[in-house]
């Protein structure tokens, strides 16, 4: 009934709006054309300097309004470079912004028609050709500069201690999982992987090779968050099972995405806590979480993922509770297996999921 | 001088093109003169209301997704009538959500802002400016539109299956695309899709090869190149953007209907979709991204370059000034042009292309700024010390600028692959396209179809609605895009129907009930437009004077209602440019008058 309401209400609008439009048609006709186009022309010009300065003002309450709700402060090492980089564009396309925009408006104020003045015959002038072209060419130089600079820092390679997680998008879920231990210095290896060996049923829902040892204390992770070491860089290996997605990590200002067949990487070092976001947000619902942003299929706007920031302790601690999947997949292989009936119970379930 | 009518010259200005005096009198059926039509006048209306059509789909579609976005929680029963199951409980459905985007996507930026823009102004204008009966080869032009017309039947068709319409972003990425498991959208309607897009392929090759032979081969006498308007050399270098760069989405298609119907794996390897193990292997996902991408932004050029020359020309005429650096306009727009084809990458600096390689792209991606920044640059300094005439068209043009600008600017932050990484794919991207490349191209049209519309229909559009249509849609644009840069720098992923789930994305509600709002009034408009269009085609007020505008060009030559073939006896000669306004205290000088003994030289 409202939406009939609603809909008769524009309907009727409308064909007011239409009556109105067609009688000063008629009007202008009748008081003569000339002079009723002139009489437009001015209030088109007035209208025109009207938006300029209402819509300065626009732009700074938005800004008022909104500042306080984007960006917070980086968490990590690379979002600090790509806020800089962002707040050096901004400064100078503001600038020009500023300058063209009431250039236009006033320009259109200014010369609007008037019986006293004649248009200037000015076709061209190749100084000022080469001044806006030399001008705008120098502010990108800068902004490129600046730019493959620090891209370039953000995507070299990892540090050698790096740590390293594997995330694997799927619709629409995100898995994740460890190294282990193995490996000179105790960095941890992945075991090799092949997709068809992909059996969610008898837990191996990564297709891993159970034939190559690296992958007999890698730990798989799923339905839990993905924990790392607060100021400890992290190299993310990524990859996807059925299409794309993207790991998006707004906080730490990072992204890349995961490609069926083709794996990526990222690494980045968090530098803040969850526990001290917590804190400093004043939120204590705040959680750093990884959102696809590659368009995924029906799923897509839910598919999110929790990362936790934590001391080395704590990581140990929390690292300490997982069992490998080679063990959970192959129980007879388990040392343990014997006493710890309940623990297989609860993996199996957790796989379930 | 245009009003001579020598009825009966015999001298045709230089090729043998047929002419009224012979054809006039041969018996036209409705059949030939309004359908199956060869004149590129009425080929070019046809674009235009095939056009205008689709972008009341594609924008209806666009309403219907801003109102699951403003009102997540809200049920709208009417929806539940109109879209049976896609809305069950009157919520629309995710399935349905992703294919209105799809489709919206993919019918703004190729039916409407690619067949109906540069479809419609080549068509109309390239004869009528440079001085030709016709298109070089007026069939393959009425093709061109039958294959742009099937082409909309084959995607109109999509939206009424059973599975639906195409769903996985107008980008058509695979392997989402390419897997029937992936998706309700990725069965049929993705079949349909990669049909509809490679017929209207050929639709755009056909027109394309057509406007730039007509362009080299058909010019008047004295219409060297560069006394072109600029409308004609934008349209020509659309047209060339266009033949180069659409069969690479040809074979893309082409490849993509492959795997999913024979079983190849182009873009498909490693694939464990829902338990199920795909054969496919060696294949590359990305692949299909860069032959995308290597129309998708010359894309964005086809779109936008035909709106820039008209802006030029009707900010010209408008205030009574030559074009401003006309060399210089035309030197960046063949500038435009070569580096369109050099900045595809941009678009994917976050799948894990060569960093190397991203940073090449990016310095080519800011480099296009510097040609925009000299054809803003070029606009103002036109206006500047002007007599502007604030027709509707005039309104639109600035509104142009101003929005080019808006938009433009936020491209360097896009372009710019560290920034790039923050903001991939969120809301900022969104804000930025629709500003640059959709809103900015439809303003560019409005100005055309307001300026044009009296040579198109020898009637006025009713002016009061035309200012009324755009304050609101100026007002509007910049209400809608200018806060949604917010939602990107926050981090907000687009095509996120719903965020009250998510506890980084969730601080715009009121926001979004905003956009939402203004879009359906800003929407409402339009139609409001539409119908001004079609009423004023039939009952708007008679144009009386050849030359409304007191414009240069040669369109304004020809009789208010030009038959099939424009011009009345001889095609007039040219003997200056086209931006002769304001010279030696002449208001304007139309560019078939010769040059005077005393005039003075630019």
């Amino acid at each position: 009934m409202q939406t009939f309401f609603i809909i008769a209400i524009l309907g009727l609008g409308f064909l007011i709006t239409f009556q109105i439009a067609k009688a000063s048609e008629y009007v202008a006709v009748l008081r003569g054309e000339e002079k009723a186009r002139k009489q437009t022309n001015k209030v088109n010009a007035f209208m025109l300097l009207a938006f300029l300065i209402l819509g300065l003002i626009g732009v700074w309450y938005c800004n008022e309004e909104l500042k306080g709700k984007i960006l917070g402060k980086p968490a990590s090492d690379h979002g600090v470079l790509i806020d800089r980089m962002l707040y050096i564009t901004i400064i100078i396309t503001f600038i020009v912004f500023l300058i063209t925009q009431i250039a236009l408006f006033w320009f259109s104020f200014k010369y609007q028609e008037s019986d006293k003045r004649k248009a200037y015959y000015y076709p061209h002038n190749n100084k000022l050709e080469v001044i806006w072209t030399v001008i705008p060419a120098i502010a990108l130089t800068v902004l490129v500069g600046f730019g493959i600079f620090y891209w370039f820092k953000i995507t070299g390679n990892a540090p050698k201690d790096a740590m390293q997680v594997e995330v694997t998008g799927s619709q629409f879920k995100w898995e994740f999982r460890y190294p282990g231990k193995d490996g000179p210095g105790g960095q941890g290896i992945f075991g090799k992987r092949y997709f068809k060996n992909t059996n969610e049923a008898k837990g191996n829902p990564l297709g891993q090779l159970w034939d190559d040892p690296a992958n007999h204390d890698d730990i798989y992770i799923s339905g839990d968050a993905m924990h790392l070491v607060v100021n400890k860089p992290v190299k993310l290996v990524i990859g996807a099972k059925d299409v794309i997605h993207d790991v998006g990590l707004a906080h730490f200002r990072m992204k890349m995405d995961a490609v069926p067949g083709t794996p990526t990487t990222m690494w980045f070092t968090p530098t803040i806590t969850t526990k001290q976001m917590i804190k400093d947000s004043g939120n204590p619902d705040f959680v750093y979480e990884i959102s696809c942003d590659q368009m995924c299929g029906k799923g897509h706007w839910s598919m999110r993922g929790t990362i936790i920031v934590e001391t080395q302790e704590e990581f140990d601690a929390w690292m300490a509770t997982k069992k490998p999947q080679y063990l959970v997949a192959n129980p007879d292989k388990d040392p343990n297996a014997a006493k710890t009936d309940s623990v297989k119970t609860v993996a199996v379930v957790a796989n379930d999921k | 001088m245009s009003e001579v009518t020598n009825m009966h010259s015999g001298a045709m200005a230089g090729h043998a093109v047929h002419h009224e005096d012979h054809h006039g009198h041969h018996k036209e059926t409705f059949v030939s003169k309004y359908i199956f039509s060869m004149d590129h006048k009425t080929i070019a209306k046809q674009f235009l209301v095939t056009g205008i059509i689709w972008a009341i789909i594609g924008g209806l579609f666009s309403v219907l997704f801003r109102l699951q976005l403003g009102y997540p929680d809200q049920s709208f029963p009417i929806l539940e009538t109109m879209f049976g199951h896609w809305a069950a409980g009157g919520q629309i459905k995710p399935e349905f959500y992703y294919a209105l985007i799809t489709m919206h996507g993919t019918v703004l930026v190729f039916f409407v802002l690619t067949a109906g823009l540069s479809g419609t102004f080549a068509n109309l204008l390239i004869p009528l400016q440079i001085g030709a009966r016709d298109m070089a080869s007026p069939f393959l032009n009425m093709l061109s539109y039958w294959f742009f017309f099937m082409a909309s039947v084959v995607m109109l068709s999509s939206i009424f299956i059973q599975t639906g319409p195409a769903s996985g972003g107008w980008t058509m990425y695979p392997p989402l695309s390419a897997l029937r498991q992936a998706g309700d959208g990725s069965k049929l309607g993705s079949d349909l899709w990669l049909v509809g897009m490679a017929l209207f392929i050929i639709s755009q090759l056909l027109a394309g090869l057509n406007y730039i032979s007509t362009i080299l081969n058909m010019r008047t006498k004295g219409m060297s190149m560069t006394r072109m308007p600029l409308t004609v050399w934008a349209l020509f270098f659309t047209a060339v953007l266009g033949v180069l760069s659409f069969p690479v989405l040809l074979s893309g298609a082409i490849l993509l209907l492959f795997d999913r119907n024979i079983g190849t794996s182009f873009f498909l390897s490693d694939i464990v979709i829902n338990g199920e193990i795909l054969p496919n292997e060696g294949g590359s996902a990305i692949l299909y991204q860069h032959l995308f991408w290597f129309l998708g932004h010359p894309e964005v050029y086809i779109i936008l370059l035909p709106a820039m020359g008209m802006v030029s020309e009707i900010l010209s005429v408008n205030s009574r000034k030559p074009i401003f650096g006309y060399m210089a306009m035309l030197g960046s727009l063949f500038a435009i042009c070569i580096l369109a084809f050099l900045v595809w990458a941009h678009h994917m600096f976050v799948t894990g292309l060569n960093p190397f390689l991203g940073s090449v792209f990016v310095l080519l991606t800011l480099l296009i700024a510097v040609p925009s920044a000299i054809k803003v640059f070029n606009w103002l300094t036109t206006l500047w010390r002007g007599n502007i005439r604030f027709t509707p068209a005039t309104l639109f043009a600035i509104g142009f600028v101003s929005l080019f600008i808006s938009g433009g600017l936020t491209g360097i932050f896009v372009g710019n692959s560290t920034i790039d990484i923050h903001l991939h794919d969120t809301m900022f991207v969104v804000a930025h396209f629709h500003i640059v490349m959709g809103v900015a191209s439809f303003f560019g049209m409005f100005a055309g179809v307001y300026h044009w519309f009296p040579k198109m229909f020898g009637r006025y559009l009713n002016s009061t609605l035309g200012y009324m249509h755009f304050w609101v849609t100026m007002i509007g644009s910049y209400l809608i895009f200018w806060p949604m840069h917010y939602q990107g720098l926050a981090g907000i992923p687009r095509r996120y129907l719903d965020k009250s789930g998510w506890t980084s994305f969730n601080g715009f509600p009121e926001l979004d009930k905003m956009i939402t709002i203004v879009s359906i009034i800003v929407f409402a408009v339009q139609l409001m437009f539409v119908f001004n269009f079609f009423y004023s085609i039939f009952k708007g007020r008679k144009v009386t004077t050849k030359n409304p505008w007191g414009a240069n060009t040669l369109e304004w030559t020809t009789p208010i209602r030009p038959g099939h073939g424009n011009w009345e006896g001889e095609i007039p000669e040219v003997h200056r440019w086209a931006y002769d306004y304001g010279k030696d205290g002449r208001e304007f000088i139309p560019q078939d008058e010769p040059i005077g003994e005393n005039e003075s030289k630019h």
